[in-house]
């Protein structure tokens, strides 16, 4: 069908949300460098920053030719409230515990975003959508494999976890915040919508929880903490932009 | 000097991976086109192995020099998602080099690539089968960390991608 300026729109909000979750997550995981509790999650946490940056300079690079700026411009020189991730993103990556529950809700959100973003109309998207699932079914693997064995591992290790998958639940609930353009995007066959989205990764993860032995929090029951697409943000997020973008300021036209 | 898509392709064979050099561009399976634009034009299609690889614009700029130190002009390289790369598109050739290198070659697979496959990996040192994966992550974003418990020894592997 035919793209009107609306869809178009559409197009780029959802572009700017998976960018700028990627951009951020992907700094947050490469907080990791160097205090993973162990050597090979340091180095796991530090190679899927690296995926997570990449994929988002692609998606940068599709933004770029929709008309907005170069993927540098826009990755280095908005303030928070231009940003479009979900709060859940940009918390400060605290105990082990956290990080790797995050990445377990975060991760499958976006592996079921880019299987179903594989069959978009928008050639550009559904491309790189079927470029990125060779790399992300690693993250949602290695994410899966921790809880599964923290969930066998002591009583503190199985209490910490479940902990913070009750805490943070309504945060995960927070990536499926709506955009303006959800009926746009659906019947132009670009995206599934966040709703469709929601649907799939709930049951998704409570499989997976409950099979390794943890209690899955009811959807009903959590409240979800949206704003973030919208530009609304915590204290976290303009510390993080701020560290960032520190050498880009410096001199924003050098050439690297 | 005759110039044409063949030429064009057996200079390509001289630019190796700058991370692995025993494996070619054309053996990694990363050059999706090749076009000879005549009198002496080329135009050259790659895809990235992994998306964040820090090799990607080094890549570009190889093939570019490459082609140009053969006399080619002008010389067009892009970098493309049109052709998704996987590990299947690896030649036999390339699958060798990398063993050459040190690393246990990724194996080939069909249709969806069952990550189990790594639990698996036999030891690129003594051939054993009786390893197991230390981390699916290692040193650079194409490769895993394996143990090897026939020789004791720790051996990385080209990671399978689908």
């Amino acid at each position: 069908m035919e793209l009107t300026e609306r869809h178009v729109e559409g197009l780029k909000e959802l572009l700017y949300k998976m960018a700028d979750d990627q951009l951020i997550i992907g700094h947050r995981n490469s907080e990791w460098t160097g205090l993973g509790p162990i050597l090979e999650e340091d180095i796991a946490f530090s190679s899927m920053a690296q995926d997570k940056i990449g994929q988002s300079h692609a998606l940068f690079e599709l933004l770029n030719g929709l008309g907005e700026n170069e993927p540098d411009i826009v990755a280095f020189t908005r303030n928070s409230n231009q940003f479009h991730n979900c709060q859940l993103v940009e918390l400060p990556i605290g105990e082990y515990d956290f990080s790797l529950v995050r990445h377990f809700y975060f991760d499958h959100a976006e592996a079921l975003r880019f299987e179903a973003l594989m069959d978009s109309s928008f050639e550009p998207l559904s491309m790189i959508a079927r470029k990125y699932k060779g790399e992300i079914k690693y993250h949602t693997l290695h994410a899966d494999s921790w809880l599964k064995i923290l969930a066998k591992g002591t009583e503190e290790s199985f209490t910490r976890i479940q902990n913070n998958i009750n805490e943070f639940f309504p945060h995960a609930l927070g990536i499926f915040e709506q955009g303006d353009y959800e009926k746009e995007l659906i019947e132009a066959d670009i995206f599934i919508g966040e709703e469709a989205l929601r649907t799939r990764w709930y049951e998704k993860i409570s499989a997976l929880l409950t099979s390794f032995g943890y209690s899955v929090p009811a959807l009903d029951s959590a409240t979800p903490i949206y704003g973030g697409r919208k530009g609304v943000h915590t204290p976290s997020l303009q510390p993080l932009l701020d560290e960032m973008t520190e050498v880009f300021s410096i001199d924003p036209t050098a050439e690297w | 000097m005759i110039f044409s898509k063949e030429h064009i392709q057996s200079e390509l064979e001289k630019v190796m991976d700058p991370e692995i050099p025993t494996i070619s561009v054309v053996d990694l399976g990363i050059v999706t086109e090749i076009e000879f634009i005549a009198p002496a034009g080329a135009r050259i299609q790659l895809t990235p192995t992994f998306s964040g690889c820090p090799a990607l614009k080094i890549l570009e700029t190889m093939v570019k020099e490459q082609l140009e130190s053969a006399g080619y002009s002008p010389v067009d390289v892009k970098t493309s998602f049109e052709t998704q790369w996987n590990t299947n598109m690896i030649s036999e050739k390339g699958l060798a080099a990398l063993h050459k290198h040190g690393l246990a070659p990724p194996p080939r697979f069909e249709g969806y690539l069952e990550l189990d496959v790594l639990s698996d990996t036999a030891c690129p040192l003594c051939g054993s089968r009786n390893t197991e994966m230390r981390s699916m992550f290692g040193p650079t974003l194409c490769r895993s960390l394996h143990y090897c418990k026939n020789c004791l020894n720790g051996f990385e592997s080209f990671k399978p991608v689908d």
